[in-house]
């Protein structure tokens, strides 16, 4: 059995939401259509009638707004898992720093300067290349 | 006439990676700690010639969807094609099966009652090919054929890093047991601490990362010691990757291992980025 720790983080790791089976049915519409987004054509459509291609995969109320909003917080909240959803930013040119900084709140650089200072937190003695065998 | 296994190689596989070598940047300051790691990889696999790779990766929603997602999924296909994920990656060159080993495999982890998914056809994705450019970034065709093993990291329940020890070792029996006489790497890719989503995404643990690093080798039950979800809160959401590793480790076997090479940087995208070969001491 999953122990009820275990179950309680699936909830309580601050900023973080576990992708589990109630996110996962709550976001099947999304997801699905997210997953879709695998195909050019399909790309090619949402791009060319938005409102046409949502309503194809029926989307949730909520999950039709937060897309027309590019608003990643709310598409997750709505249950996208994010593996699908970073094919969808990619229709906007997004890359997943950018999703990073919108979902923090944080200018881009700000953010990757965020990614570049946790190096500081690195021990020595697992930082960069160590080969323990050469060979010619 | 006995298989060999001839070591592990792991790597991280952020998408990023193939930007990187799609437009040449493997020298410039962003990338260059982390491609510096390879030359040594290579060195290793001209050395150990493997036939055959027997990668653990999980899909990233290519193959996979939520309507059927396996906890694990083994590839017992004749060819392995990538194809468009969506993003913008290059589609990369596809990899030949080995269809009898794959179901030999099949055969040793549902006797050890490992309830698989077995399958015929199967898409792979960034998460086997950017590892597999990374290795022999030159080669008009992949030299070795696979094995692919996709464990779901994407939908809780996500099998325990005890479990993925133990499926691992069950691949390993089922490898040593195998009646050819090819040479084997075992290939973990993923990791190592990185989150992508939510208010907490760009989070890294550069220390979990250090505790994974100190017992892989050694001591891998160690790592067992985690649920998948305290793993999720030390190595971030998609940190969860590290259960290919601990996979990919069993698989080696209950035997002294000695490191060949390591190469341990931050940040490459939004990851903590490893590679590692490990080889029978
Ligand atoms: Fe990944």
């Amino acid at each position: 059995m999953t122990s009820d720790r275990s179950l309680a983080l699936r909830r309580s790791i601050p900023g973080t939401a576990l992708f589990d089976g109630e996110l996962a049915e709550r976001g099947f519409q999304l997801n699905a259509m997210c997953f879709s987004f695998n195909e050019a054509a399909n790309r090619k459509a949402f791009l060319a009638d938005e409102d046409a291609y949502c309503a194809k995969f029926a989307l949730t109320p909520e999950q039709r707004k937060a897309v027309a909003d590019r608003d990643v917080p709310a598409m997750l909240r709505a249950g996208g898992n994010v593996y699908y959803l970073a094919k969808l930013a990619g229709i906007f040119g997004l890359n997943v720093q950018d999703l990073g900084a919108l979902q923090t709140g944080r200018p881009l650089q700000e953010f990757k300067d965020y990614l570049v200072s946790q190096r500081a937190g690195i021990d020595p003695a697992i930082a960069g290349l160590h080969v323990s065998r050469e060979i010619a | 006439m006995m298989a060999e296994i001839v070591g592990a190689y792991f790597t991280s596989h952020v998408p990023a990676i193939g930007g990187a070598i799609a437009r040449g940047d493997q020298h410039n300051e962003y990338w260059k700690p982390f491609f510096d790691g390879f030359p040594s990889v290579r060195r290793w696999l001209a050395e150990v010639k493997p036939d055959v790779a027997v990668v653990f990766s999980n899909d990233h929603g290519l193959n996979f969807f939520l309507d059927a997602m396996p906890t694990f999924a083994v590839g017992a296909a004749k060819s392995y094609a990538n194809e468009d994920e969506g993003w913008g990656l290059p589609v990369y060159k596809s990899f030949e099966g080995h269809p009898a080993l794959s179901w030999h495999v099949i055969e040793e982890l549902v006797g050890s009652e490992f309830d698989i998914t077995t399958c015929q056809k199967m898409l792979v994705d960034h998460a086997v090919s950017i590892p597999f450019e990374l290795a022999w970034p030159d080669a008009a065709e992949w030299p070795v054929k696979i094995v692919p093993i996709a464990i779901n990291t994407v939908q809780f329940p996500v099998p325990s890093p005890k479990r993925c020890l133990a499926l691992g070792r069950a691949v390993g029996r089922a490898l040593r047991s195998w009646q050819g006489n090819e040479r084997i790497v075992v290939i973990g890719t993923g990791g190592l601490s990185h989150q992508l989503e939510g208010e907490r995404a760009g989070f890294m643990n550069p220390d979990y990362d250090k505790f994974c690093l100190d017992h892989l080798a050694a001591d891998p039950d160690a790592l067992t010691q985690h649920s998948v979800e305290e793993v999720a809160q030390l190595a971030g959401t998609q940190g969860i990757e590290i259960l290919n590793w601990i996979a990919a480790r069993g698989a080696l076997g209950d035997v002294p291992l000695a490191e060949v090479t390591r190469n341990y940087h931050i940040p490459i995208s939004n990851t903590a980025a490893c590679t590692l070969v490990l080889e029978p001491a």
